[in-house]
């Protein structure tokens, strides 16, 4: 019997490196990074397809228990809106405390806790800002006054709403209604796409 | 393409052997595939959908000022708890609150061939729907030429025509958000133009209750002034 001859197969791996290089050259390109939300909202479905502004952004969160949560996207408007309401409500924060301002993308506590739950480390703050919310009651309502501050600052800003879909609507009219308050009118709510019906 | 030849030609002596030097890429690869993997999970390739609302200003209108409506091409939804609609055509009399056979009950149904919130806001929205309709075949006839402010010019003229529906949304305490947003787009699909997010008056939460127990809360209790 005739012996086989062994074959040494080597794939050159050198073109599909090439490929995934690209690849990852692209994504990395145009990804943005998801912001860690402090609470985890399923926002309910709608046929429009009208894509978040992405620029010049106050994100206001409602959790199902009405808790309320504010982003502002633009550091140098969150640092100015910090200097006002920490003003305001006579709270000083350190450079330290500023800094971790800075870090953390959502606002979620009141404000004289603020300087304490700076201190914490960033992995324990969301815990903490869990257990709080901005107060929005009438009585202490910080909430709106991060809203109205911020578009003090720079009016062209957006407002976008982001609930869960089984919240109860008195606590998101509580939250409308404190935007009409302040004159902000136009604002949208974040929504998940689903399919249009057909022929409309 | 991997390889990389030293020397060449007849091994001589004191010359170095010809070595074939042979990278492999494999590693390489496999680590790219993760740092891909791991860059499509993060990112948010697909951004979320918003939908843009504006909310009626607390400022009172003057009376001459408020827009006029149609009796009879309005419509109220009262968003209920359990995923429930009630609605009513036009404007209630006082006297007609202790009939509770004027409040009518409907779902979120999408399917059009019962008696859904879709099929009841297309009936009376016909018109609108029709010509909106014929709008995008046109668009789409032109291959996607007509220029979007044509097409949203044109599209605004029909949802605010005098004959177009007007929608008064009432979301009640017992409803929740994805109501909301559901009765929402409730008005895209229907081409519905005119339409409102409004208080819940004491009237309306009678009407609901009287409907509830099919007549016997209001003959208990007496309907609350009309506002």
């Amino acid at each position: 019997m005739a012996k086989v001859k062994k074959h040494n197969v080597l794939i050159d791996m050198t073109a599909m490196s090439d490929v995934t290089v690209l690849l990852l050259t692209f994504f990395m390109l145009t990804s943005t990074f998801l912001p860690l939300e402090p609470v985890r909202v399923t926002a309910p479905a709608s046929i429009l397809e009208f894509k978040v502004p992405e620029y010049n952004v106050i994100n206001i969160l409602v959790d199902l228990q009405g808790k309320v949560f504010v982003s502002i996207d633009r550091p140098e408007v969150r640092m100015k809106a910090l200097e006002k309401m920490s003003d305001e409500y006579g709270v000083t924060l350190n450079d330290r405390q500023k800094k971790a301002f800075l870090e953390q993308p959502f606002i979620g506590v009141p404000m004289n806790r603020l300087p304490a739950f700076l201190d914490l480390p960033l992995r324990e703050q969301d815990e903490a800002m869990r257990q709080y919310g901005i107060p929005s009651d009438s009585t202490n309502n910080q909430f709106i006054n991060w809203v109205r501050t911020a578009r003090e600052i720079d009016s062209e800003m957006k407002i976008t709403i982001k609930a869960d879909q089984a919240t109860p609507y008195p606590l998101i009219e509580t939250v409308m209604k404190n935007l009409v308050k302040i004159k902000a009118n136009r604002y949208s709510l974040i929504t998940v796409l689903r399919g249009a019906p057909e022929g409309f | 393409m991997a390889n990389i030849d030293t020397g060449g030609g007849k091994a001589q002596k004191g010359k170095p052997k010809k070595i074939t030097l042979r990278v492999d890429f494999t590693p390489m690869v496999d680590m790219n595939m993760l740092l891909i993997t791991f860059f499509m999970l993060v990112t948010t390739l697909s951004k979320p959908q918003v939908m843009e609302i504006a909310m009626p200003s607390d400022q009172k209108v003057e009376e001459d000022q408020a827009p006029k409506v149609k009796e009879s091409k309005a419509i109220t939804l009262l968003l209920g708890g359990e995923d429930k609609v009630y609605y009513y055509p036009g404007k209630l009399d006082e006297s007609a609150y202790s009939d509770y056979t004027v409040l009518k009950e409907t779902t979120y149904s999408s399917n059009t061939s019962n008696e859904g919130l879709r099929s009841i806001l297309l009936e009376r929205n016909e018109n609108a729907v029709n010509r909106m309709r014929e709008l995008k075949l046109e668009r789409a006839e032109k291959g996607n030429k007509m220029p979007e402010e044509e097409f949203r010019e044109r599209s605004k003229d029909i949802k605010g025509d005098m004959n177009a529906l007007t929608v008064i949304i009432k979301p009640m305490s017992t409803s929740n958000y994805k109501n909301l947003v559901d009765a929402l787009d409730e008005m895209q699909i229907c081409s519905v133009g005119k339409y409102a997010i409004v208080d819940v008056t004491d009237g309306d939460r009678f009407l609901v209750e009287n409907y509830k127990t099919k007549g016997a809360y209001g003959a208990a209790h007496l309907a609350p002034r009309n506002q």
